[in-house]
């Protein structure tokens, strides 16, 4: 029978501590970076243009069809050789999380868009709006509110989706918690924590976007 | 005539695919006028009117609004945005699904196009907003959202926010083909109302009554091409083309609107 033992943790406090700082803030980044890409990508696949279109939907699926694990390798050991770019494992991770990442939030925010009633920008421009007047102030705004959930959930991905940075030696809270379990045999124990934190951190975050979705349902 | 219209089509050709919408359409509209646009469904009719303030932009032919004109076809230059744009705020249009904007109140619509296209002041823009709604007689409505209005109420709505840009002409799309009889008279007498104001409007309609009311002018259309057009009473009582005879046969042409009391 298996003895846990969970207080041996407490002696690891800070480098828990630290990877969940870690993951937190690149969490930040790779969501704000992705949610531009998304913009793009977005905005992008709704072109005028068909090299524009063309040139979105190529940096869509090449993103959203192939393994994050993959493209995080990818980024880190084979644009050196291919492109000689160079970067640190920090940046590697942060810019193959912000593109896949921006590759979901692209579709989601182009169905949004893509949602709202023709009417409805119809109505904009025989006002007198330009396109860019009627999307700012009556269709993004609409979208927005469709969106959201999505763009919530895939955020919520991409909060977990940090974990596997630990690959590139990047010292997030999985990459720390390996070095605990590695050190006190406890490796059960360890990421039973890791779980924990991520989950008291994602719960109350729900809970709040809930919360908002209510409140905005009322002006619909 | 063609010197004083307001509303000058010429030659108008547009085609969706291979499907030809309107073969060589002209038409007039006299400064104060109001002509009647009738015909059976896919004669072209909405899809004329949306030409007139170019959210359909045709094959061929012009369209000229007041002293802004645009020709269309082989070798012009099709207008930029910006120009659009700036056409656009001189025609008010209402359409048949109202278009109202959900998540702005019903003052918030009617000052959307005086704060964000005519660059008014917002508290000038209020107070023109709520002298339309007062107009369509829907002032006690302004900070309800358009999901809590009847559709009679959402058309009078979209008509004030026509209004607030103080359009030279405005275009109606079936404004009344969306609403319950019973709703149908409350629109109809504010565009009576307008109508009588000396506003020049192009009306798409099923009303034929309305139409030989409030419109001076008829035009009747089938497949993309003009078949009849006169003086409405002359049109609407004893018109001279069988296909007209044939599709008027289908309405009781006269009668007095349906009383609507215009409060609320």
């Amino acid at each position: 029978m298996y003895q846990w033992d969970f207080g041996i943790l407490w002696s690891y406090r800070w480098l828990f501590l630290n990877g969940l700082g870690v993951t937190v803030g690149f969490t930040v980044v790779i969501v704000v970076c992705g949610l531009v890409f998304g913009l793009f990508g977005a905005f992008g696949s709704l072109s005028r243009f068909k090299a524009v279109r063309l040139a979105a939907l190529a940096f869509i699926e090449a993103f959203r069809c192939t393994p994050i694990l993959v493209q995080l390798i990818w980024f880190y050991y084979a644009l050196p050789i291919l492109a000689g770019v160079e970067m640190t494992p920090i940046t590697a991770s942060a810019l193959a999380l912000s593109l896949y990442g921006g590759s979901f939030y692209s579709e989601i925010i182009r169905g949004g868009i893509v949602s709202i009633d023709k009417g409805q920008s119809e109505a904009g421009a025989a006002l007198g709006m330009t396109p860019g007047q009627s999307m700012r102030r009556i269709v993004l705004p609409q979208a927005i509110k469709r969106m959201i959930p999505a763009l919530m959930n895939q955020s919520i991905i991409q909060f977990k989706n940090t974990s596997l940075v630990s690959v590139l030696a990047v010292p997030d809270l999985v990459y720390q918690s390996q070095v605990a379990a590695h050190d006190s045999y406890r490796p059960l124990e360890t990421y039973t924590a890791v779980a924990v934190a991520y989950a008291a951190i994602l719960i109350p975050l729900t809970i709040l976007v809930r919360r908002g979705e209510k409140r905005m349902a009322i002006s619909e | 005539m063609s010197d004083t219209a307001k509303i000058e089509v010429k030659s108008l050709r547009k085609s969706f695919g291979s499907n030809e919408v309107l073969k060589s359409i002209s038409l007039d509209v006299a400064k104060g006028g109001v002509v009647a646009l009738i015909g059976p469904s896919g004669s072209g009719k909405s899809t004329l009117l949306r030409c007139i303030n170019l959210l359909v932009v045709p094959d061929g032919g012009s369209v000229r609004v007041g002293d802004t004109r645009f020709e269309f076809g082989t070798g012009a230059r099709l207008p930029d945005v910006r120009a659009l744009a700036r056409f656009r705020t001189t025609t008010g249009m209402v359409f048949q699904h109202f278009n109202l904007f959900p998540h702005m109140t019903t003052l918030q619509n009617v000052m959307e196009g005086p704060v964000t296209v005519r660059r008014m002041p917002k508290a000038d823009a209020e107070r023109l907003a709520r002298a339309q709604l007062a107009k369509v007689g829907l002032a006690e409505k302004a900070d309800q959202y358009p999901a809590t209005l009847s559709g009679g109420q959402k058309q009078r709505v979209a008509i004030a926010r026509a209004l607030a840009m103080e359009p030279d002409v405005m275009l109606f799309d079936e404004a009344t083909s969306a609403l319950d009889p019973e709703l149908v008279g409350e629109v109809l007498n504010v565009i009576q109302q307008l109508a009588a104001e000396g506003m020049t409007m192009v009306i798409v309609t099923h009303e034929i009554a309305f139409a030989r009311e409030v419109a001076d002018r008829i035009v009747f259309m089938r497949d993309g091409v003009v078949v009849e057009e006169g003086p409405a009473r002359q049109v609407i009582d004893s018109p001279r083309e069988a296909a007209t005879q044939a599709f008027l046969s289908h309405f009781h042409r006269t009668g007095a609107l349906p009383p609507a009391p215009v409060t609320s």
